[in-house]
């Protein structure tokens, strides 16, 4: 089959290499996973912590930043999208993006439907 | 697949003779072709993930601004003890998931398989002092639905609780809590029960060698399914057991 | 290209054309082999099977509604019978036919095929998906033959939730399971756009059937999972009775509302922009021009499916939402008519100095772009919110939604049938017949559904099975409109049925359009291509296909 490597040379074309829907296999070593397991478990016992100090309205704001941290590294490190092409990092960015659509678009209505009694 | 084939699709196998792997499906062009696609695909299953426990979220986030008093004297009955040592669990268990994945990476079978069971363990540890909770608001009558009772909530000081008191009509809001509570945990067990099913499934073929030759598509993926159910809980921890662990004082 | 005069069926390489020995279809046989297929395009047949049986069904629904109409008494049915009529044809025509209709059958078939691929990204799944859909629709006829559901297809808490006693929690878990094959042939079509298009096929060299259906795919993705939950939360109302949507208990009905139609509004996205990609083929072939402005009209598809997440509220605006909320929303729903126009107006400049022909595709493309036209300027009226109260909860947003949905998208999915008809089976469909049946067609459903605008402004509210003596003439004008919209889906039905077998022989490209998938057999092979093309001009390029047909030795494979 005389065509056969022409075929080939397409997909690992200059043009494929440096395409943003294209990323190397990169083999993430148990060194950083377990650095990422450290901070986890880190994280959990600063936020049981930290949800025992009355910080008034900050609490559940630092709950939540805790936890957003904890998640990005997972999705990072874990998940491995930090050595994945753009196409991978976009959608991961969209599907939170359309989260965030969902919640402010609707509370857009909550929240002035009474204004401050929501 | 295609069990009669045609001259042309006989041109066509011998084509891709080349390709080594068994695993490889002859639509894709490549095996690295095929590696992104299944990557990308379940990406984008995640993101219908997101949007799915998005919806039970926001919810959340509605009734817990209209009804916070109900809502703190609520999450407050729950084991924040438990709850962290259910966190540590699953955050345990999706690190060994990643160790499994890399394992497949370096084809290493033993650990491989070792990591898988080790991570199939916590998974069931998880669910284990889950179904310890629900039987705790079992007992307490904190399940919602006919056997709902809020005297708990109206009446603290005579279950020896140092909680505010609510009036009947807050206490009955506590529910809400509750059914929030039981919807996305229970969803989230309802992952982890399907995520169980498929490591085991995962565990046998890694016994078998599958995934030590290179092939590690599967054994990827589903680390990024377990990563994920780990990251929605590692939001739904302080969302319902630290809401206020200093009611009185607030 | 030299400017075809003539009708450009009497092509040259037709009247010689033979039926390719080997395609899809003769490639495996029995029942089994279609059940247990992975080939996209026999799952794309199965589809087409299974969505035409459930048009009929909820075709038959519509006719028993109109039948009701046709005196302003209620003699036909009961109001809970006639309410079960409605809930039934609507959740018939939406979940099991617009959502499915043309990207499960015609975008299945096809976007592999003009994307030069083999396959979808996951053949399995694409089964998977076709089994869901029949699972789905099985517990909606299950729902039926017990007794039927008459929620409407919105569900509207509190009323789904603790007024009736009727089936729907299997209502809702069949639109769980049929939002699940959705889903997944919308993460098979981003992923095989994605992945699998062939050496050469740049994003902007795609088809604009393709980038449509991406568009529409992402919506799948994003939309769906939140009726999911929504659905989930009213069988758990429904079972345990939390409150949740139940006002009395603390809960909110709007919130089912908001999550409703998070995904409804996208969902008629979801439903129109394949439509409008089968229109982008139609009217660059049968203009025999490059489609004008051939990017804007591709990302006017990703806008409209952008967009459309931001305006899902102009549904609510009766319900009492927020004013300061509506207010946004009204606004951002006049966006979305900006792309949409955007289309239509390419269309035309496509059509101006083009070599215009008039084959059935085409007429249903014309169908498509004047009663999509209606249906979307009636949209930007209930957009507005002035305009909205007086007019929504009437015959005139009935009106409204007919015209997008079965004036825009049946049309469009009409015209992609007969347009690749010859591509699915190798046969062609019986001109003058079916050009009958467009005119047939438009002439019914003008019939339908402009009476029905002025009841709707007149004031007569939709869901009623009776109505004040006054609107009988508008109605007895719609309901005869029915009729003949009814002969005018049936005739495709017989007269395709009867080209299975005695069709003329369509040849390879009888439009000679100028897309991949016109450049194999007709029907195609299994796995579509004898070897992967390669993409080396750009989309709609009449003259690459004249010099290639020209220097091509005809052969018959």
């Amino acid at each position: 089959m005389a065509h056969e490597p022409q075929h080939e040379q397409h997909y690992h074309d200059a043009a494929n290499v440096t395409n943003p829907e294209h990323a190397s296999h990169h083999i993430v070593t148990p060194r950083v996973y377990a650095a990422v397991f450290a901070t986890l478990l880190a994280c959990t016992a600063l936020t049981v912590f930290a949800a025992d100090i009355n910080l008034g309205v900050f609490n559940p704001i630092i709950a939540l930043a805790i936890a957003s941290f904890k998640g990005v590294i997972v999705i990072l490190f874990f998940m491995h999208v930090k050595y994945q092409s753009r196409l991978i990092k976009v959608t991961v960015g969209a599907g939170f993006f359309m989260f965030l659509v969902l919640v402010t678009m609707t509370l857009s209505d909550y929240i002035s439907r009474a204004w401050g009694l929501w | 697949m295609h069990s009669a084939i045609a001259n042309p699709q006989a041109d066509q196998a011998q084509q891709h003779e080349h390709v080594s792997l068994p695993q490889h499906r002859h639509h894709f062009a490549t095996p690295e072709q095929q590696r992104e696609a299944g990557s990308f695909g379940m990406w984008l299953f995640l993101l219908t993930e997101i949007m799915f426990f998005g919806g039970l979220f926001f919810a959340y986030l509605l009734f817990r601004n209209w009804y916070y008093d109900a809502f703190v004297t609520a999450s407050n009955q729950l084991s924040v003890p438990l709850g962290a040592v259910n966190t540590a669990i699953l955050i345990t268990s999706g690190f060994f998931m990643a160790l499994a994945v890399w394992a497949a990476e370096v084809r290493k079978k033993n650990l491989l398989v070792l990591f898988l069971v080790l991570t199939t363990l916590l998974g069931f540890a998880f669910l284990g002092i889950k179904a310890d909770e629900y039987h705790e608001k079992y007992e307490k009558h904190h399940i919602p639905g006919a056997s709902f009772d809020t005297s708990q909530f109206i009446n603290p000081a005579a279950y020896g609780l140092s909680e505010k008191p609510l009036a009947p009509d807050a206490a009955q809001k506590t529910q809400l809590f509750f059914f929030l509570y039981f919807a996305m945990t229970g969803m989230h067990a309802l992952h982890m029960v399907l995520g169980l099913g498929i490591l085991f499934w995962l565990m046998i073929r890694a016994q078998r060698g599958d995934f030590s030759s290179g092939y590690v598509a599967p054994i990827e993926n589903f680390g990024l399914y377990w990563h994920f159910v780990d990251i929605v809980w590692i939001f739904l921890f302080p969302l319902l057991y630290l809401i206020n662990r200093h009611p009185l004082a607030h | 290209m030299s400017a075809p005069s003539n009708t450009i069926l009497n092509l040259p390489d037709q009247s010689t054309a033979q039926l390719p020995r080997r395609n899809f279809i003769n490639a495996e046989h029995g029942l089994l082999s279609w059940l247990f297929t992975s080939d996209h395009k026999r799952i794309a047949i199965l589809y087409l099977i299974s969505i035409t049986f459930f048009f009929f069904i909820g075709g038959a629904f519509a006719g028993l509604i109109r039948l009701e109409l046709l005196t302003p008494q209620p003699d036909l049915v009961s109001s809970d019978t006639y309410n079960k009529f409605f809930t039934m044809h609507g959740i018939i025509m939406i979940f099991l036919f617009l959502v499915p209709s043309v990207p499960a059958t015609l975008g299945n078939f096809l976007i592999p095929m003009m994307i030069g691929a083999r396959d979808l990204a996951f053949p399995k799944i694409n089964l998977l998906s076709w089994y869901l859909y029949v699972i789905g629709g099985t517990l909606t006829l299950t729902a039926l033959v017990l007794g039927g559901v008459d929620t409407g297809w919105t569900f509207t808490a509190p009323l789904s939730t603790h007024y009736l006693n009727t089936h729907v929690i299997t209502t809702a878990f069949a639109i769980f399971v049929a939002g699940f094959s959705s889903v997944f042939t919308g993460l098979n079509f981003i992923v095989t756009i994605h992945r699998m298009r062939c050496p050469g096929m740049t994003w902007f060299r795609m088809p604009l059937f393709v980038w449509a259906h991406y568009a529409a795919s992402i919506l799948m993705v994003l939309g769906t999972p939140v009726l999911a939950i929504a659905m989930i939360l009213i069988v758990l109302e429904r079972l345990v009775g939390i409150g949740v949507f139940d006002p009395t208990k603390g809960g909110d009905p709007l919130l089912f509302q908001h999550l409703f139609w998070f995904y409804s509004h996208p969902a008629v996205y979801i439903m129109i922009l394949p439509g409008m990609g089968v229109i982008s083929e139609v009217v660059s072939t049968f203009s025999r021009k490059r489609i004008f402005g051939y990017t804007a009209v591709a990302f006017s598809s990703v806008a409209i499916a952008l967009f459309g997440f931001f305006v899902w509220e102009h549904h609510m605006f009766i319900m009492g939402v927020s004013n300061y909320s509506a207010l946004i929303f009204s606004l951002l729903t006049m966006l979305v008519a900006v792309p949409s126009a955007i289309k239509i107006f390419n269309w035309c400049f496509t059509l101006q100095m083009g070599s215009i022909t008039f084959e059935t595709p085409m007429l249903y493309a014309f169908g498509f772009m004047g009663l999509f036209t209606i249906g979307g300027l009636t949209g930007v009226f209930l957009g507005s919110l002035g305009m909205d109260i007086q007019l929504t909860e009437t015959y005139f947003i009935v009106a409204h939604f007919h015209f997008v949905m079965v004036g825009g998208m049946l049309m469009a999915f009409l015209a992609g049938v007969h347009f690749w008809w010859p591509k699915m089976t190798g046969r062609m469909y019986p001109e003058s017949l079916s050009k009958l049946a467009a005119v047939v067609t438009f002439i019914g459903f003008i019939l339908t559904f402009m009476p029905q605008f002025v009841l709707g402004y007149l004031g007569m509210p939709r869901r009623y099975h009776a109505y004040p003596p006054e609107f009988q003439v508008l109605n007895v004008l719609s309901t005869a409109g029915a009729t003949i919209l009814g002969i005018g889906y049936l005739m495709p039905m017989i007269y395709l049925a009867w080209s299975l077998k005695y069709g003329a022989i369509a040849g390879n490209n009888p439009w000679q359009a100028t897309g991949l998938e016109w450049q194999t057999q007709s029907p195609p092979l299994t796995e579509n291509f004898t070897e992967i093309p390669i993409m080396d001009h750009e989309a709609y390029d009449y003259d690459w296909l004249e010099h290639k047909t020209a220097d091509e030795v005809t052969h018959v494979a």
